[in-house]
């Protein structure tokens, strides 16, 4: 042993079956087993006989070495596991010590340094499970004896594994073009990957292409959005493909396969050079979704001048000429000839092997609240009142409600419409309700200087930087009138729309007269989130129907599908700051495993001995992750394995079994836990270095 | 077994690493104590115990057998512990059928901050095997093989 190995003084060593002077190939495994017990100071050792313990091991069946140091993680404890598996041979090692979970990884590593397997390495923990939770004495030492007896009959069963490698496709899929997929593409495809952007509407944007200025600084939303829509359009390494969905999601993480289907936009955007002509000629007038309504479009229509791509799209659903001919007038003005009736339908397929969902939310819908008037042309959604301020908007950022077009001189906003009301609506605080009304009174305010603006509210959820104090900013210097109180009933009365209400800080009854109501409807999924979700094979979807990260604190962007991540809303209610932070977030997680040379997996999973299997197809369903696929027998998907075996305790003919962690395994584990242990023998040779 | 003069019960425990191990850990950080009576196996999950194996502790000798995973809707594994939970309940009609009280078999939840609580279900499972006092049926009753032959019904 050399001079560096530290104070060995309380080092008993004890070698039963000493190495043959020349070795020979080890053909089998945990034979040739060595035990290392851990004093941890006086943690172990202050009431544990190590000294005995290591005693006990020497004689034990397949152990052929056994000795105690006082710290087994020190440099000079590492070593001395390193030379004993060098001198002594030895095939498997049980290091009695602290809980796996502390130094698993260091004693594996040290093995491995030296030529032995990592998963010839297993731990007793003779700290956490025995020294720290009994008294001093006899009894704490014959249960460390058990203990690392019955990590001494694992290891004999262990078998060297390599971990589960596989190559993946450097690509990846971000499903919805709001800010936040619009952030993960740039983010993703800027580190040098390909990027799938895939929207389901003709223009990426999202939500935020729709609203005036946002809180607390009151950017022009759109004027700090369009750029990077523009660097969308023109980055060389993202695709982009509107107007699709994506219809089926297949495979495991590195290598899934997508399949999109895109609807035709009925015209070629190369071509099309927005003159807008088409739109002018079309005799079709429908609800503009863009302005949620409150305008009107053409059959053919481009949602906003910035639109990307821009180009004009023709809406199957509503045009009059694409079957039966009888239109085309569109067709016929077009210049460029850029509009093309024989466009179909595609199917792209994909393989990536990363995926970002930023699938955002929608409004609930207001005829959810019938004591609202909802029917009422001039009770709205905090998104039309979004297109009343905007610039681009309707009104061309004029103030003027929906049914005559008058200038409202009082406004009241009601906030928690349909959140936070567990009985009958959603239970859930749409967190940026608050921010946004204080936006719309203040620009409400600065439009119409001598109206009146009132805000019913529950409490005030202001937690952003500067959210506080642009609260106060609209309450003190806006002179935005501030209830707090739920509002029971909306209801017109001539050419006014009453608001019933209760002011519940002095306890009465209010009624005011408006002339505009905007209800800040809570924020709910989007719709088809759960068809994704089916796609997915993993109920990820949460009570109230977001997407379901795979650990609330620590794992916020991944789901519990390995490669699938999240951004965004579609995680649940959030605003434009929280929805790039997540979208930079999941393009670091995509990028981290796309840059991976190749993807690992940990080999302690589940396999199938064919055999056996004789293909009754309990096993499959059972598998939370779809690893096993039924063919004749049941086959398992090494790299979708989590290793639960869930499927093993169901399997009736013994077919499938944990890799390190077999029924004949554990059933030597389970004898060598009750065996007691016997008196402790003084024969035993005893052999320093 | 262990000195002294009462019957001293064997457990074993199969405890999910997530969850349950980690919750053991715990009472051992925070120095809680409990009699010393349990041996832990440490398992990926408490669904993937299968029943054979709490047989066979039974049949190796033990008075009682925990089995420890992640509270319901915790599962690191989503859905393992729902299975646990059924197993259980149809082993606990088939261990009187071989002589073994059903309260020989405890599946508890207990999640990783639960260290207090794994060491209070310790120490009341020892409390109750005492109270129950050994099993009184032969192991050969119980004597399951991987050929999958039922066990011997041992007096009705």
């Amino acid at each position: 042993m050399s001079p560096k190995s530290g104070d060995t003084s309380h080092e008993t060593r004890i070698v039963r079956n000493p190495a043959p002077r020349h070795p020979s190939p080890v053909t089998r495994h945990g034979d040739r087993i060595g035990v290392f017990i851990c004093h941890c100071g006086h943690n172990i050792a202050g009431a544990v006989d190590v000294k005995r313990v290591a005693e006990e091991l020497s004689r034990y069946p397949g152990v052929v070495f056994s000795t105690n140091y006082e710290y087994m993680c020190s440099d000079p404890g590492q070593g001395l596991i390193k030379r004993a598996i060098r001198e002594h041979r030895l095939n498997a090692v049980v290091v009695a010590a602290c809980s796996p979970s502390m130094h698993e990884a260091t004693f594996r590593r040290a093995a491995s340094e030296v030529g032995l397997n990592p998963y010839l390495v297993e731990c007793a923990n003779i700290r956490e499970h025995c020294s720290w939770v009994h008294d001093p004495g006899e009894e704490a030492t014959r249960k460390a004896i058990k203990i690392t007896r019955t990590m001494v009959e694992k290891v004999k069963g262990d078998l060297p594994l390599e971990p589960v490698e596989v190559s993946h496709v450097e690509k990846c899929l971000v499903v919805g073009g709001g800010i936040a997929g619009i952030q993960a593409a740039l983010d993703v495809a800027e580190a040098g990957f390909e990027v799938i952007l895939v929207e389901k509407s003709p223009t990426i944007g999202g939500h935020m292409a729709q609203l005036s200025e946002t809180f607390p600084t009151l950017d022009c939303s759109q004027c700090i959005l369009t750029p990077k829509m523009v660097e969308v359009e023109r980055h060389p390494r993202i695709h982009l493909l509107v107007n699709s969905e994506v219809e089926e999601i297949a495979g495991y993480i590195g290598n899934y396969h997508v399949r999109i289907r895109r609807r035709p936009s009925y015209v070629n955007p190369e071509l099309c050079n927005l003159c807008g002509d088409c739109e002018k000629v079309c005799p079709v007038r429908v609800p503009n979704e863009f302005d949620r309504g409150l305008s009107e479009r053409g059959a053919i229509f481009i949602p906003f001048p910035q639109a990307v791509p821009s180009t004009y799209t023709l809406d199957e659903e509503t045009c009059l000429g694409i079957r039966p001919l009888i239109c085309g007038k569109c067709a016929e003005v077009c210049e460029p000839n850029a509009i093309d009736f024989d466009m179909s339908e595609e199917i792209i397929e994909e393989d990536v092997g990363a995926i970002i969902i930023a699938t955002g939310y929608d409004l609930y819908e207001t005829a959810a609240l019938p004591e609202y008037s909802p029917q009422d042309p001039d009770v709205i959604d905090p998104l039309q009142f979004e297109r009343l301020l905007s610039a681009t908007g309707p009104t061309r950022g004029e103030v003027r409600r929906p049914s005559d077009g008058k200038v409202p001189k009082t406004v009241v906003f009601i906030k928690c419409a349909g959140s936070r009301d567990p009985e009958l609506h959603k239970p859930y605080c749409s967190a940026i309700c608050c921010m946004y009304t204080a936006k719309h009174a203040l620009l409400y305010k600065h439009a119409v200087p001598e109206g009146r603006a009132i805000i019913f509210y529950i409490d005030i959820r202001a937690p952003g930087k500067g959210y506080e104090e642009f609260i106060h900013r609209v309450m003190e210097e806006d002179r935005v009138l501030y209830i707090r109180g739920k509002v029971a009933k909306v209801f017109r009365e001539g050419d006014k729309l009453i608001v019933w209400g209760v002011d519940t800080l002095s306890g009465q009854k209010v009624e005011v007269e408006a002339d505009l109501v905007v209800l800040a409807m809570a924020v709910v999924p989007p719709k088809g989130v759960e068809k994704l979700a089916r796609t997915l094979r993993l109920s990820c979807l949460d009570e109230n129907g977001f997407l379901k990260e795979a650990h609330p604190k620590l794992r916020p962007l991944e789901t519990l599908a390995g490669g699938i991540f999240i951004a965004g809303a579609a995680q649940g209610p959030k605003d434009i700051p929280q929805a790039v932070t997540q979208g930079s977030g999941a393009a670091a997680k995509a990028i981290a495993l796309l840059s991976a040379p190749v993807l690992t997996h940990s080999p302690e999973v589940a396999e199938v001995d064919e055999e056996l299997c004789s293909g009754c197809q309990v096993c499959a369903p059972l598998c939370p992750y779809g690893a096993i696929t039924m063919e004749e027998t049941a086959h398992v998907n090494e790299i979708l394995c989590e290793g639960c075996g869930t499927c093993v305790a169901a399997c009736p003919s013994g077919a499938l079994s944990l890799r390190n962690l077999g029924d004949e395994q554990l059933e030597s584990m389970v004898a060598a836990a009750l065996a007691e242990p016997e008196p402790a023998k003084e024969a035993v040779e005893v052999k320093g270095d | 077994m262990i000195e002294g003069d009462g019957f001293e019960p064997k457990i074993v425990a199969f405890l999910c690493r997530w969850c349950s191990y980690a919750g053991a850990d715990l009472a051992g950080t925070s120095r809680l104590k409990y009699p010393p009576n349990i041996v832990p196996i440490r398992v990926p999950c408490s669904g993937g115990v299968d029943p054979a194996w709490v047989l066979r502790a039974f049949e190796r000798g033990a008075d009682g057998v925990l089995i420890g995973g992640c509270h319901p809707g915790d599962c690191h594994y989503i859905s393992g512990n729902y299975k646990a939970r059924r197993r259980t309940v149809l082993l606990k009609k088939l261990l009187p059928q071989v002589g073994i009280e059903p309260e020989r078999l405890r599946l508890e939840w207990i999640s990783a901050t639960e260290g207090q609580r794994f060491a209070r279900v310790v120490t009341e499972f020892v409390e109750e095997l005492k109270a129950l006092g050994p099993i009184e049926a032969s192991g050969d009753a119980l004597r399951v093989t991987r050929d999958g032959e039922s066990p011997a019904p041992r007096g009705g």
